[in-house]
């Protein structure tokens, strides 16, 4: 993606697809006819000039596209399902009937049923019209929809990130492997087999209802801030900070925000991702080292992200619904609205944790909970919350407890524990930027700092 | 009586489409459910779907929790079935979650290939 045509193209990946994949109902087949379009149109627009409606252009080609693949597997899917019956036709049982035209079926791509009425349907209509009839309309619940059909919770989380990815946001498998650090070739696997999920059961492209509405939404939140803490922490990655992955993941949750304005909690994501990216440049040194809250240069945060920030949380929360990203992300407003980390309110960040618990029963909350009641009261309290953690099994192998509780210990001049809780840290083999903040902690305490 | 007899296979997938392997077993099981059919024995035969095209519904609490893949619990053992047809998965979800099966272990969603439209 380069050129101004590639991005005004590029802007429009998510809601071409997500039309296109409701008027045939089959998601690889759009995102195939969509990427075609897509190179299409760049052959044809610098000569042609590019159309007023870029989106309605895209959609209206990529629809023929799909019906035409979609028409193709069913007529060869109908013609073996004919030849079997024929074979079977001698035996009559029902049995032997189905086993044949199951054998047909998967001969022709266990879908080719479902695609060839929708591909029936819509390919009568691309004929009658130009293709933008009024069926073939982008509808502003689609990118929704696609949203909700990546984010189903019958898929594998890792497959929903990587499916979001390709689908909604356009990224080639290439690309969604480079940022996952595994090889292109297990991408693609865990692509088609999800693929393969949505055709084989047949989940659907549709909207929840009411009642499974906050359920589904919340998967659809969880993938987005999955897919930005990927970006954010990189705990598989050398880089801190793969920029892309987040700034995806904030226009994925300022699209779901924006189609969903009676969502709090969809804003309330949209806000914790501006106040957190806010202090991207100031999160890692000339090195590449992890720089801590307190120790960041708070002249290097955007402040124009900041203020967006907390603009959504403040419309957000005046909803009077508040859930557990509206207060995470009350959280990072009290770190960024803090002229220093000395000024920060740390009793108001000790009680919107408490909130959060009740939101969100983790351990892990609670931990943080513990951090900031550190920071209010003083070491001593929150290490009480931590030692209270420290035998939590769903934290054992979790090595910011430690790093958190030796913080605490250093502070308390309880340098041997200190020590012993950094090299148990090291031990759960931390991202690298944790563990060279580790390493000079140790040499700070001047025990032999090479603990590795 | 009725007896329900459970397929295994070794294999998740069936072999892939126009392959030999695919045609003889089309062939072989062909064979064996027409004998059954002629002789008034059976009821309703089908392949199912890869196992990796499985969903597992559980209730607990209320709230219904859907995973992707086979239950992986090994206390847990198969002790019925049932046949529904829904438009979608989102809808055999529902139903799945209604059965008292889904909050004492887990109903298993495992889509059924090709069966032939109901007359």
């Amino acid at each position: 993606m380069t050129g101004p045509l590639d991005q005004l193209i590029h802007q429009q990946w998510w809601a071409a697809v997500a039309t296109v994949c409701r008027l045939t109902g089959d998601l690889d087949a759009a995102e195939d006819a969509v990427q075609d379009a897509c190179v299409a149109a760049l052959e044809r627009w610098p000569a042609a000039g590019v159309p007023d409606n870029v989106l309605g252009w895209l959609i209206g080609v990529a629809r023929h596209k799909a019906v035409d693949r979609l028409r193709r597997e069913a007529n060869r899917g109908a013609k073996e399902a004919a030849a079997m019956r024929e074979i079977s036709d001698s035996g009559t049982g029902a049995g032997a009937r189905a086993w044949a035209e199951a054998g047909a079926e998967v001969r022709a791509g266990t879908w080719a049923g479902a695609g060839a009425e929708a591909g029936a349907g819509a390919g009568a209509e691309a004929e009658a019209g130009a293709g933008a009839g009024e069926d073939g309309s982008p509808r502003a619940t689609d990118r929704l929809g696609l949203m909700f059909l990546c984010c189903h919770p019958a898929l594998d989380v890792s497959a929903r990130v990587a499916l979001t990815l390709r689908s909604v946001c356009g990224l080639s498998t290439a690309e969604i492997a480079a940022a996952f650090l595994v090889p292109d070739e297990t991408m693609a696997k865990r692509l088609v087999r999800a693929k393969a999920k949505i055709r084989e059961a047949r989940i659907p492209f549709r909207i929840p209802g009411e009642a499974e509405l906050p359920e589904r939404l919340g998967a659809v939140l969880r993938v987005i801030y999955l897919l930005f803490t990927e970006g954010h922490m990189a705990s598989r990655g050398e880089a801190l900070i793969r920029g892309e992955l987040c700034d995806r993941a904030i226009a994925l949750a300022r699209g779901v925000a924006e189609l969903l304005p009676g969502e709090p909690e969809a804003a309330g994501l949209l806000a914790l991702l501006l106040l957190t990216d806010a202090r991207r440049a100031a999160r890692t040194d000339d090195l590449g080292d992890l720089v801590l809250l307190e120790d960041q240069d708070r002249g290097r945060w955007d402040p124009d992200m900041i203020a967006e920030g907390e603009a959504v949380l403040e419309a957000a929360l005046g909803q009077g619904r508040p859930g557990r990203y509206q207060l995470h992300a009350a959280i990072a407003a009290c770190h960024s609205t803090a002229a220093s980390a000395d000024g920060t309110d740390w009793r108001q960040i000790a009680l919107l944790y408490a909130e959060l618990v009740r939101h969100e029963p983790t351990p892990v909350v609670e931990a943080n909970r513990g951090v900031a009641v550190a920071m209010a009261e003083g070491p001593a309290a929150g290490l009480v919350i931590l030692d209270a953690l420290a035998h939590h099994p769903q934290l054992r192998r979790w090595a910011q407890l430690y790093i958190a509780r030796a913080e605490l210990l250093r502070r308390l001049g309880r340098d041997d524990e200190a020590t012993d809780a950094y090299r148990s840290a090291l031990e759960l083999e931390p991202a690298p930027a944790s563990r060279s903040f580790i390493a000079r902690r140790l040499r700070e305490l001047g025990g032999n700092g090479s603990a590795n | 009586m009725k007896y329900m007899l459970l397929l295994n296979r070794t294999a998740d997938a069936l072999p892939a489409p126009g392959t030999p392997e695919l045609d003889r077993i089309i062939q072989e099981y062909g064979a064996a459910v027409e004998a059954m059919g002629r002789a008034g024995v059976l009821i309703d035969c089908a392949p199912l779907a890869a196992l990796s095209s499985t969903t597992t519904v559980r209730v607990r609490d209320g709230e219904t929790i859907v995973t992707d893949g086979p239950s992986a619990e090994i206390k847990e053992q198969l002790g019925g079935y049932s046949i529904i047809e829904c438009a979608d998965l989102d809808e055999a979800l529902k139903w799945a979650a209604t059965i008292p099966a889904a909050r004492d272990a887990s109903v298993e969603i495992r889509p059924i290939v090709g069966m032939p439209a109901p007359a």
